[in-house]
């Protein structure tokens, strides 16, 4: 017990020393769980995250619009991959990921469980929650987990389009008829919140949160975050003439940052518990998906398996 | 020739071959374009990740050759008309995609029997056109032909897995095949447009590729142990802007935005 | 079934240009070799980011195992020379 207690000390010092775990490292048991259950939840967000978006894909209102869509929602499927890959190097399988997606033991963003109702979404999903994902994303590039991190480098590359075409979309919005302009704010008053809820409870009601700042997971605390994408965020909504709906929301000159409202934090924890608009519709989605293609696999696995007997065979 | 009445009760006018031209292309753009936006549906519903993926770029392949394509056929047209304005203001009766392509996805083996058959074409099409008397086309399929060449290579790899996999998913892909069959056909027609464009070096009659596409298709379909219907009757109608129930359906759901918001520019 | 139906893993390392060497970018999973390396393309290459590609499955690869006793706690810091912060150039000398 002294021995582990020494390898949990010296693990500290390690991390604190700002070196990367990797995956045959030795880690405190709870470091890789944590690690784990944050990658994975991580990784299904960016796959629920394609339904929402893929939602608008036959309806873009422009062929240059569908294609820079549909190019978006893919990279998200790619951001899945480096992030389930990530996680397998822990050695828990894909299989059993989405195993724990499915009968709902692991956890995504709750900003998916939102529905898009209007192509104004498709702003400021990419606007807000891209934006949201970004400030969290920069952060974790530096995370102690390496193969999280490198994903996260690979990601950050790949995500820098993806806010600057959600505001694009707003832009054009905001700048079009009025009904266009309507469509706009509409879309910026329903999905403002939930994106500032991305960001996870306040630092006092976030408990897993210091141990993960501890091990340098996590390189910033849910508040602050925030406070940066308020930051950055409101002049961006005051450029093209749209208003954040929060009336609380005022310039601190003492602070140099924005002072906001209250979250309706009743609401975060309905829709984390599954009561979102969109929560069941989502799952049921992903496992219909799934087992539809279940037939496909199998195909694919009992061809390769097959070819490699052939090829034994010619060879023998 | 007698006059034969029927479904498909079209009588050709003489066009000039600017006006042939500008057919042409169109169709060519409609084919891309109809297929890209069905491939985009499997968005977030692909049997694995990778090829969720996989059939994305597919699609990205497909709507970007369309633009390319519309984008020529503005300027043959050269009245201001603009890419999107073919896209999303026609009605079914203006599109002259195959009806192959126009057919809902169905399962994993149901688009991959649809690839085959049109990929396969496509190919040999496309090299063809890569020699175009018109440059702006020989531009396009130069570009065009690497995507085109890998996804005729990707969908004949899955029919092999699928026909040569199991039990279950040979009796499945054979099934997909018998049922699109009827859609294939057509593919192969020849009409006044295609002529005008084969006489002046531009186009390709698709009859004259019917060979090497029977031959690759007979070799894809021996190596996934599969067999082809022998069934000869073929649908028809496309290319005459005769189209299956499904084409309304897709360009209602494509066209909802600039159709409900006509003054609005995206 | 579930517990079967997940694809092999194959390691994924891709040469951006000439003049290079292939470079770990990540992993994937595919049934064959065949469908790793159209896999990879789509994948690691959506930004035309490779000119070649190498894929091989993870359980083919041999690898080290850092010792239980002495884990990751001791980086070989004592070749320093090895490392190029370790030289002192002034700025004006530029890139190197
Ligand atoms: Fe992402
Ligand atoms: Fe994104």
């Amino acid at each position: 017990m002294g021995e582990e207690y020494s390898l949990e000390d010296r693990f500290q010092q390690y991390v604190e020393a700002e070196n990367k775990v990797e995956p045959k490292d030795w880690m405190p048991e709870k470091y890789r769980q944590t690690v784990i259950r944050q990658m994975s939840q991580h990784a299904h967000s960016e796959v629920i995250g394609m339904q929402p978006e893929a939602n608008w894909i036959t309806r873009a209102p422009s062929l240059r619009s569908k294609l820079i869509l549909l190019a978006k929602v893919q990279d998200e499927a790619g951001h899945g991959l480096y992030l389930y890959s990530a996680t397998e190097t822990l050695g828990i399988t894909r299989d059993e990921l989405i195993n724990q997606l499915q009968t709902g033991k692991a956890k995504y963003s709750s900003i998916f469980n939102y529905p898009t109702v209007t192509w104004a979404d498709m702003g400021a999903v990419g606007w807000l929650v891209d934006g949201a994902a970004i400030q969290n994303q920069v952060m974790l590039c530096r995370t102690s987990y390496g193969p999280y991190a490198r994903a996260m480098v690979k990601i950050c590359k790949e995500e820098s389009f993806h806010q600057r075409q959600g505001y694009e979309i707003m832009m054009r919005l905001a700048a079009g008829t009025k009904e266009q302009k309507a469509m706009a704010q509409d879309a910026l008053n329903r999905w403002w919140w939930p994106s500032l809820m991305m960001f996870g409870p306040s630092d006092d009601n976030s408990p897993n949160s210091a141990q993960s700042m501890k091990w340098r997971i996590k390189r910033k605390s849910n508040d602050t975050l925030r406070q940066e994408f308020v930051d950055k965020t409101v002049p961006q909504a005051e450029f093209i003439g749209l208003t954040i709906p929060d009336p609380d929301l005022k310039w601190n000159e003492e602070r140099k940052s924005y002072d906001f409202g209250e979250m309706n934090w009743d609401e975060f924890y309905a829709v984390v518990k599954g009561n979102g608009p969109c929560n069941k519709q989502r799952i049921i989605n992903h496992i219909k998906a799934h087992e539809e293609g279940a037939w496909v696999r199998e195909a694919a696995n009992a061809y390769a398996k097959k070819q490699q007997a052939r090829k034994k065979q010619s060879a023998a | 020739m007698s006059f034969k009445g029927g479904w498909l009760n079209i009588t050709e006018q003489k066009i000039s071959e600017k006006e042939a031209l500008l057919q042409y292309v169109l169709r060519l753009a409609d084919d891309a374009l109809i297929l890209g936006q069905r491939l985009s549906e499997w968005c977030s519903k692909g049997p694995v990740l990778e090829q969720d993926i996989a059939m994305s770029n597919m699609a990205l392949d497909h709507i970007g050759r369309a633009r390319l394509l519309y984008q020529m056929a503005a300027e043959i047209k050269g009245d201001g008309t603009t890419e999107d304005d073919f896209a999303y203001k026609r009605d079914t009766n203006e599109f002259k995609n195959f009806l192959l392509l126009e057919q809902p996805n169905g399962h994993w083996g149901d688009t991959i029997a649809k690839l085959v058959f049109y990929d396969t074409l496509n190919y040999f099409l496309f090299e063809k056109l890569t020699e175009s008397a018109n440059e702006n086309l020989a531009g396009i399929a130069q570009k065009a032909i690497k995507e085109i060449t890998y996804h005729a290579q990707w969908s004949a790899e899955w029919m092999i897995r699928l026909g040569d996999g199991t039990e279950e998913s040979k009796q499945k892909m054979q099934k997909s095949i018998d049922d699109i069959w009827m859609w294939v056909g057509e593919m192969f027609e020849t009409d006044q447009v295609e002529e005008m464009m084969a006489v002046a070096s531009i186009g390709y009659k698709t009859a004259d590729l019917k060979d090497a596409w029977q031959s690759k298709i007979n070799q894809v379909m021996e190596m996934a142990t599969l067999t082809l219907p022998t069934d000869t009757w073929a649908q028809t109608g496309g290319r005459k802007g005769v189209h299956s129930e499904h084409l309304g359906y897709i360009l209602a759901e494509m066209q909802f935005l600039p159709r409900a918001y006509p003054d609005a520019k995206w | 079934m579930a517990e079967k139906s997940d694809f092999k893993i194959w390691e994924v390392f891709i040469r951006s240009k000439n003049g290079l060497s292939h470079k770990h970018v990540g992993s994937l999973h595919a049934p064959d070799a065949d469908m790793a390396i159209s896999n990879a393309r789509d994948v690691y290459c959506r930004r035309s980011e490779g000119v070649s590609i190498w894929v091989v499955p993870s359980e083919q690869i041999t690898a080290t195992s850092p010792d239980e006793k002495e884990p990751l706690f001791t980086p070989s810091d004592d070749k320093i020379y090895r490392h190029p912060t370790f030289y002192e150039i002034p700025d004006e000398v530029g890139h190197m």
